[in-house]
């Protein structure tokens, strides 16, 4: 591996970090578009701050870049309250407004700014080793390594001393202004800890893959786990494998690095997405089966002992009433009576002792409506099962 | 009130994963009945009348409309959803909204006419809210939008009407021009059932009453089955606090 | 070439003809459809579809190796949809928001295309130059067919949208109630959804992936300020659009070097901006000046109160009293007691003023007229 190699790498892990914890909590919050919108709309911003300022690792350009993210915020917000448009519509219509700007801007001084279209899309990652940072004459190395790590360290600093407030916020609006957080104060400070990583992260990544960065390790560790703490490591993890990994695919394909690592960050996501254990689609389609049968069987169960008359428990009644299809009313019955909850006599169903008391115990669950209760239901259903 | 059966309900069961919201709900309502449906909050009454409406796939049981399956009986049915439901910025006239109550018999891609028109303007002048007939909805008072949907369901020409929480955040005046309204639905022979929050009025209002807690905890004529006991199985012991609300 | 000559050029020049005609037909599609997008509370969906059309722009190009622009556009579609359909089976299956379905799918799909498209880039076929134009868009590439293309699905969406009129109307406004009625829902659903993904790829090579969904959005939003029709905001959205597609392009064609996305996407935000502040009914300009009147008629009412509180003591109502005794009322300036005036509730003098009868009895019925309000 070559320097510039482990320097790409280096930079394309610093800034999925610092991507990754802003965008768990934007993922929390429900806020995961404004990534998109403020992605977006800084460009404006950055372009004309690099009139001012001729550089884009500049601080300042950074600062002014991120400064239009947050009036996008604010303009959004201005819009939802006049009422005019519905919620969604008014990002809708400020980011793309903002971007044409900025694009129009970059192709009327095509000349005169070192950014072209492309780059506005995917970043320049291939090139980031190329500029280097000088501390009186030694080159200390690339300037967005340097630029990038300042903004990662400035975020797990705010992320340290204001967790617990973070945490209260995200899950409880209405506790966090009782305990005397502004929830207003952390918005905006969430925002602008936002625009600064997208600003950042623009150069490496360009626009749009920066909303990948941000919201695909926050989604995919929200499949796996719902504790915070959780959350952030795994976030973590998954930007820097996605980053890690990215960089390879894209330099045995000769394509986008930057493209390469959001498909890697797609391929983990849709892998999680399958396959987690509790919330991935699998299992949850699994248990909904599942239930259905379940929940079906203790229906049938509450029905016989709601009615002790014969013919409301003749099986064609059943069929009849309960509105079952021919196959699912059979699988139903069959599992009961291979439970030796029921009995059949001719074509009239009864509950055995045994289905007595499992359905007592099931309507105290439903009159107390107390999860407590389920648990043991649970179980009783999973030795049925087997 | 006649003998015959406007609703049968069979065995009726919903759950949302193992949550049971109704559970083997029998229910039999004669024609020409004014109907509450009463019980706490979460106890399924919104969910009763849409999984009788198959808004909502119950996990079992059956519905008939006068003896015959819902899906066959549509026609004699007409529905008044919680006023939270629908977008109000819509931009529609109260007009408007009172014609989509002629689209179900209308079918696919007919278009109203004159015929339907004059309905729904009877339906509006019924309910008092004529002369607001070209307004936006969303420039109506809670009240107003209320009569307006209560108007809808009326241009249906229904036999039986179900109607969400219709008082919901209605002025006095309203409350009383619906409730006028429905008595006159049950004088005509339609049977009208109402999912209702305010156990004070019930007396006064309705004539036939349905507990809901889940289960179905009783039904009946208001005089016979509007009882402490029965008030204390729905609502638990401290019913009390609940009537007073 | 400047805009002007653009427009003069316009009927003699075939090609610019073909191209404005196809930005022309494309804006109304985007506008009439776009009106139920924004209804249904989608706005963002249509970005989210765009992004995910650009890897099957790829794909198609890398199985067919052709630059067609009908295969493409196929590929587009099929992207498009399942971007789409997995939106909506990730907040259906799982506990993920909408928002974050709808980013995710918009970032990953969109990275995925780019990997592709570079990939495509560095390959030796001689036709890989074209597939830029789907990022920010070039109408200057729309040749004959593309406009056929367009004209033949704005005329289907037209026709399907007249046809389903009534139902697509009732189920964007309330869908429990039309499923009541015993519509099949979910075939309106898809019906209209399946439009809106064709009008979004349909514009990709006009407008570009990127910006694709404020073509949907911007007339939409603009229309629905002026009006409180669905059928007159659907033909607005139609006109709005169809407009910006043509001064777009005709700008961007003016300029060297300039995609047709952005520059559509501008002036379509200029007609946003100018209805949000100049609807007679809704705009903010109408609805600040009306605001002020009220709080000025009712500081001045404030003022008539205070003044017949004072008469009333009197026998004579309109005997003069000094000005002096308004000065511990808050809200009192000598421009309300001219206003007053004006009015003819009062008449002035030096020192002094008094009410009028006219004065008198607006004071006396206010508080009835209140009631009434309620």
């Amino acid at each position: 591996m070559s320097n510039p190699q482990i320097e790409i790498q280096l930079i394309a892990v610093v800034v999925a970090v610092a991507c990754a914890i802003p965008g768990v909590f934007l993922v929390l919050r429900k806020m995961s578009l404004i990534s998109d919108a403020i992605s977006h709309s800084i460009l404006p911003g950055l372009v004309l701050g690099f009139f001012i300022t001729q550089d884009l690792n500049s601080p300042l350009l950074i600062i002014l870049a991120a400064f239009t993210g947050i009036i996008t915020v604010v303009l959004v917000e201005w819009i939802q309250k006049t009422g005019l448009v519905k919620e969604d519509t008014a990002i809708g219509l400020v980011f793309p407004a903002l971007f044409s700007v900025g694009v129009i801007l970059i192709a009327k001084n095509a000349n005169d700014v070192h950014l072209d279209v492309d780059a506005v899309l995917l970043g320049e990652l291939a090139f980031a080793p190329f500029d280097r940072l000088m501390v009186s004459g030694m080159d200390v190395g690339p300037k967005s390594l340097w630029m990038m790590g300042l903004i990662l360290v400035i975020t797990v600093t705010l992320l340290l001393l204001f967790f617990k407030e973070l945490k209260i916020s995200t899950f409880d609006v209405g506790l966090s202004s009782a305990l005397g957080f502004s929830p207003a104060i952390l918005h905006y400070g969430l925002m602008s800890i936002s625009s600064v990583t997208v600003v950042g992260a623009f150069e490496a990544v360009g626009a749009i893959l920066v909303v990948a960065l941000m919201i695909a390790p926050a989604a995919t560790s929200y499949l796996l786990t719902s504790n915070l703490k959780k959350m952030l490591v795994l976030s973590v993890l998954f930007g820097v494998f996605s980053a890690i990994t990215g960089y390879w695919v894209a330099h045995w394909l000769d394509a986008s690095i930057a493209g390469s690592i959001s498909t890697m960050l797609g391929l983990v996501f849709l892998i999680v997405y399958l396959f987690a254990p509790s919330k991935g689609l699998i299992a949850v389609v699994y248990r909904q089966k599942q239930q259905q049968i379940e929940v079906s069987l203790l229906t049938f169960l509450l029905h016989l002992n709601n009615h002790t008359e014969e013919n409301e428990r003749h099986l064609n009644h059943l069929r009849e009433h309960i509105n079952w299809q021919k196959i699912k009313a059979k699988s139903v019955v069959d599992l009961a009576v291979r439970n030796n909850l029921i009995v059949i006599n001719n074509q009239v169903v009864s509950l055995t002792e045994k289905g007595n008391d499992f359905t007592s115990i099931a309507l105290d669950y439903i009159i107390t409506n107390k999860d407590e209760k389920i648990e043991h239901l649970k179980d009783d259903f999973f030795l049925f099962r087997g | 009130m006649s003998e015959k059966i406007a609703i049968q309900v069979d065995d009726l069961t919903v759950a949302y994963n193992y949550k049971p919201v109704l559970w083997d709900i029998d229910l039999v309502v004669p024609e020409a009945v004014l109907m509450a449906i009463v019980g706490p909050n979460g106890a399924g009454k919104s969910t009763l009348i849409k999984s009788i409406l198959g808004i909502i796939d119950p996990i079992a049981g059956s519905v008939s409309i006068y003896g015959k399956p819902y899906k066959k009986q549509r026609q004699l049915v007409a529905y008044v959803p919680q006023k939270g439901s629908v977008d109000w910025d819509f931009p529609t006239t109260a007009l408007d909204v009172v014609m989509m109550g002629t689209y179900g018999t209308l079918g696919w891609i007919k278009r109203p006419g004159k015929k339907e028109k004059k309905a729904s303007l009877e339906a509006l002048e019924k309910v008092g809210m004529l002369s607001f007939k070209n307004r936006q909805i969303s420039q109506l008072s809670g009240g107003q939008q209320q009569r307006v949907f209560l108007a809808r369901a009326l241009v249906q020409n229904a036999s039986i009407y179900f109607m969400d929480e219709p008082f919901q955040g209605v002025d006095a005046t309203t409350e009383i021009a619906i409730i006028n309204i429905l008595k006159e639905l049950r004088k005509a022979g339609k049977t009208v059932v109402v999912v209702h929050h305010d156990l004070q009025t019930v007396p006064e209002y309705f004539d036939w009453v349905t507990f809901l807690n889940v289960k179905k905890i009783a039904t009946g004529p208001v005089k016979d089955i509007f009882n402490d006991d029965n008030l204390t199985k729905t609502y638990g012991i401290n019913y009390k606090v609940a009537v007073n609300k | 070439m400047s805009i002007t000559e653009y427009f003069n050029m316009l009927f003699t020049d075939y090609t610019l003809g073909t191209i404005t005609l196809g930005t022309a037909v494309l804006g109304a599609i985007c506008g009439m459809l776009g009106s139920f997008a924004v209804l249904r509370k989608q706005s963002l969906l249509g970005d989210a579809i765009s992004h995910a059309a650009l890897p099957g722009i790829a794909v198609a190009f890398l199985i067919t190796g052709a630059k067609d622009s009908n295969i493409l556009l196929l590929g587009a579609l099929v992207s498009g949809l399942i971007g789409t359909f997995w939106i909506h089976g990730m907040t259906k299956k799982t506990h993920l928001k909408s928002d974050t379905a709808l980013g995710l799918v918009l970032s990953l799909f969109f990275g995925f295309g780019m990997l592709l498209l570079t990939f495509i880039q560095k390959q030796p076929n001689a036709n890989q130059a074209g597939l830029d134009k789907y990022l920010f868009g070039q109408a200057a590439t729309l040749v004959q067919s593309d406009v056929i293309l367009m004209i033949v699905v704005t005329a289907l969406a037209l026709i399907v949208m007249l046809l389903f009129w009534k139902e697509f109307k009732i189920l964007l406004f309330d869908a429990d109630y039309t499923k009541t009625l015993g519509f099949n829902t979910k075939f309106i659903d898809i019906t209209i959804t399946f439009f809106i993904v064709l009008a979004i790829v349909l514009g990709l090579q006009t407008v570009g992936v990127v910006l694709m969904s404020a073509m949907l959005l911007a007339p939409a939003a603009a229309a629905r300020q002026w009006t409180n029709r669905l059928s007159v905001m659907v033909f607005l959205a139609a006109i709005f659009g169809a407009f910006s597609g043509v001064f777009g392009t005709a700008i961007s064609a003016s300029q060297n070097n300039l995609s047709t996305g952005p520059v559509i996407v501008l002036v379509a935000s200029v007609f946003v901006l100018f209805s949000f502040v100049f609807s007679p009914s809704r705009g903010i300009l109408f609805r600040q000046l009306r605001f002020r009147r009220n709080r000025r008629d009712l500081k001045l009412k404030k003022t008539l109160q205070f003044m017949f509180g004072i008469a009333e003591t009197h026998e004579n109502i309109s005997h003069p009293h000094a000005i002096k005794i308004l000065n511990n009322f808050q809200g009192f300036a000598k421009t309300s007691l001219r206003a007053l005036e004006e009015k003819e509730w009062i008449t002035l003098d030096k020192q002094s003023w008094a009410l009028t009868k006219k004065g008198f009895e607006e004071a006396q019925t206010m508080f009835d007229k209140k009631d009434d309000n309620e």
